[in-house]
């Protein structure tokens, strides 16, 4: 395998409110390689933005703060980073997009202004210079007429231009990763494809890692290369996207799958799993997904389970994977 | 840009109207015969008569107005009676006394109110935070007048660094031509007399800016905390920026877009003439020019002055509008 661009060890990024302090990600470990895809799954509140805006530093402290483990960028730790190597790294190593194209941009600049300004962060050009690369740039995703864009406003543009923007100054600076933070969720489906195509032609010409956040199964089944599956704070499992969307192992990952609506399926009504994501507590005793897991027993709402190595990368969090628990592991995959 | 200022220019014309009809009807509201009062009790049938037909009153209404109209598009803005003296030319000095005093209390205010509403939005819950907005609750709520004795006790009387009233020494009057003294003083070359008017300014643009300054910077602080919430900061901060660019450049312009409002209808309401502040100071300005007449019952001043009031105050209300439009490029009107 590739080398790895970055590496996540137990990332705990804890949020101290009024209501007492809430661990929004709980030790979370994974890798992302060079050239690799990497999507991080879950529903909303399973803390998967604020594991890929922890990473750029980018949480609003106070009320955040990461409290414990690291965050291997090309062997730095950018949990100890200064806020001045950040300022280096941000736009320039690591490039982040976001999931809300219409308010991501700011509305009294224009386009070319804002692109410029990407540019000129961290490369010593002129602002001529600067604008020719900010029109290459936006030639390069997909807009037309790119040398009139440059002088419009944001407002000018459509919900997927503006992603296009995003994308393109995001890419300005060829950075090694891009995170994604949910691209394509505000986006209507063709154009979604759209953005995701852009984003496999990035990846592959540029061999640029992406870690894609989302909570769409089929964006991951789409491009990604491997999964991190998230919940209420926690990765509950993770592996190549081939072996995870056929056979997931995890209980929520399985119930993930099942409620994704299958075009030539016989069913009548769409599975969901019940409840809700449970709010991460820093005193929960036991599994977090146990109140809403159809396998869960006595054990699981007494102690927290912890990682169980399953070989070839993969990973899960689930008592069902323990020796004694094997049989019962083996009943819940062939019922599915 | 050019259609929207046309644009905006023609919507001022019913403004206009509303307000030359508002003026106009003050000497008709007067009770009793306008000519009567002008003259005054002891006047003879005689008198009033003729000066009814000189003032055209014997006129139906819309005839007057439109005469009234005819006039002020000629400049022209009626006669004084205490001085007989011609108001549209009488007026100048006091609106260039005043338009001094309210530009340098402005700038005293936005400079200040700003930077600290900034700051303080910056560094949210910091003890120049919690000490800016005190002072600013302090700010509007103390009465201007309580300000300016205290000003001229301290400064003037105790400490005697600064004048306590007046635009200049009396003794050395300015040969005045644009009326605007520090400007005046400077095309004289005279730096030295340039100086004595400045410091002429310092006590009265305080007083005069203090509340001003407090509301902008309440006002920029609310401003810059919302707008640093908002997802376009986040990006900006993910493109590598440091916390100046981000502040100075992308949070303060959007801020400023609700703290131009409060700016222009503040500058508005100083222009108008602070009557407190330039009866303390004794400053010659348009508040104390309308004040006078009122005692003097110079109805044709007081008409006059209100209608320039006015006039100025509807003017600042368009820049802020042309303003708006240089800040923000999705106002369509």
């Amino acid at each position: 395998m590739a080398e790895a661009i970055l590496e996540l060890k137990e990332l705990s990024t804890h949020f101290f409110t009024d209501s007492g302090e809430i661990p929004a990600v709980d030790q979370v470990s994974f890798t992302v390689h060079k050239g690799e895809v990497v999507g991080v799954v879950g529903e909303s509140g399973s803390g998967k933005s604020v594991t890929s805006l922890s990473i750029l530093q980018l949480i609003p402290k106070p009320p955040g703060k990461i409290v414990n483990g690291s965050i291997f960028y090309k062997d730095e730790n950018l949990a100890k980073a200064s806020e001045k190597r950040m300022k280096k790294i941000r736009g320039n190593e690591i490039s982040m997009i976001f999931q809300e194209p219409m308010t991501s941009l700011n509305p009294v600049f224009t386009i070319g202004n804002q692109m410029r300004e990407a540019i000129r962060i961290h490369q010593k050009v002129s602002k001529q210079t600067a604008t020719e690369k900010a029109i290459h740039m936006l030639k390069v995703v997909g807009i037309p007429r790119a040398e009139d864009i440059v002088n419009e406003y944001p407002h000018q543009l459509s919900g997927g231009m503006r992603q296009r923007v995003m994308i393109a100054m995001a890419m300005s600076s060829e950075p090694s990763l891009l995170i994604a933070d949910e691209p394509t969720t505000a986006l209507d489906v063709t154009i979604q494809a759209q953005i995701l195509d852009l984003m496999k032609k990035i990846n592959k010409e540029e061999q640029t890692s992406i870690l894609l956040i989302t909570h769409d199964l089929g964006v991951v089944a789409d491009i990604c290369d491997r999964v991190v599956v998230m919940y209420s704070g926690q990765v509950v499992e993770q592996g190549t996207t081939r072996e995870i969307l056929k056979d997931p192992k995890h209980p929520y990952t399985q119930g993930l799958i099942r409620s994704l609506p299958k075009l030539h399926g016989k069913e009548k009504k769409l599975y969901s799993i019940p409840g809700t994501v449970a709010r991460p507590r820093k005193d929960h005793i036991g599994c977090r997904f146990a109140p809403r897991c159809e396998f869960a027993f006595e054990r699981c709402f007494k102690e927290n389970p912890q990682i169980y190595n399953l070989g070839e990368g993969r990973e899960s969090r689930c008592f069902l994977h323990s020796k004694q628990e094997g049989e019962r592991l083996k009943d819940v995959t062939t019922n599915t | 840009m050019v259609t929207y200022i046309l644009r905006r220019l023609l919507m001022l014309i019913p403004v206009l109207i509303g307000m030359t009809l508002i003026t106009f009807s003050i000497v008709h509201l007067i009770p009793g015969n306008p000519a009567q009062v002008i003259l005054g009790e002891t006047a003879t049938a005689d008198a009033i008569a003729n000066l009814e037909k000189t003032m055209g009153l014997n006129e139906p209404y819309f005839v007057q107005y439109w005469n009234y109209i005819l006039d002020i598009l000629q400049g022209d803005l009626g006669t004084s009676l205490r001085s007989k003296a011609e108001i549209s030319s009488e007026i100048l000095p006091y609106i260039a006394a005043t338009f001094e005093l309210t530009l340098f209390a402005m700038i005293f205010a936005i400079v200040v109110g700003v930077n600290a509403g900034i700051i303080s939005a910056w560094k949210q819950n910091s003890w120049f935070d919690l000490a800016a907005m005190l002072i600013a609750l302090i700010g509007v709520s103390m009465p201007v007048f309580w300000l300016a004795l205290m000003e001229q006790w301290i400064f003037a009387q105790e400490l005697g660094w600064l004048p306590a009233y007046g635009r200049q020494d009396s003794k050395d009057p300015i040969a005045a031509i644009t009326h605007l003294y520090v400007l005046d003083s400077l095309i004289h070359l005279d730096f030295a007399r340039a100086g004595t008017i400045l410091k002429h300014l310092i006590l009265p643009s305080i007083a005069l800016g203090t509340i001003p300054m407090a509301i902008i910077a309440r006002m920029t602080r609310s401003s810059m905390l919302e707008v640093m919430k908002s997802d376009y900061i986040r990006t900006v901060r993910a493109k590598g920026s440091g916390q100046f660019l981000v502040i100075y450049k992308h949070a303060l312009k959007n801020a400023m877009i609700p703290v131009i409002t409060v700016i222009g209808l503040q500058t508005g309401v100083l222009l108008g003439g602070a009557i407190l502040t330039e009866t303390i100071f004794s400053w010659p300005g348009v508040g104390r020019y309308v004040y006078e007449a009122i005692n003097y019952r110079d109805y044709p001043v007081i008409q006059s002055g209100i209608l320039v009031i006015a006039f100025i105050f509807v003017m600042i209300n368009l820049v802020v509008d042309i303003l708006y439009k240089k800040l923000d490029p999705r106002i369509k009107y």
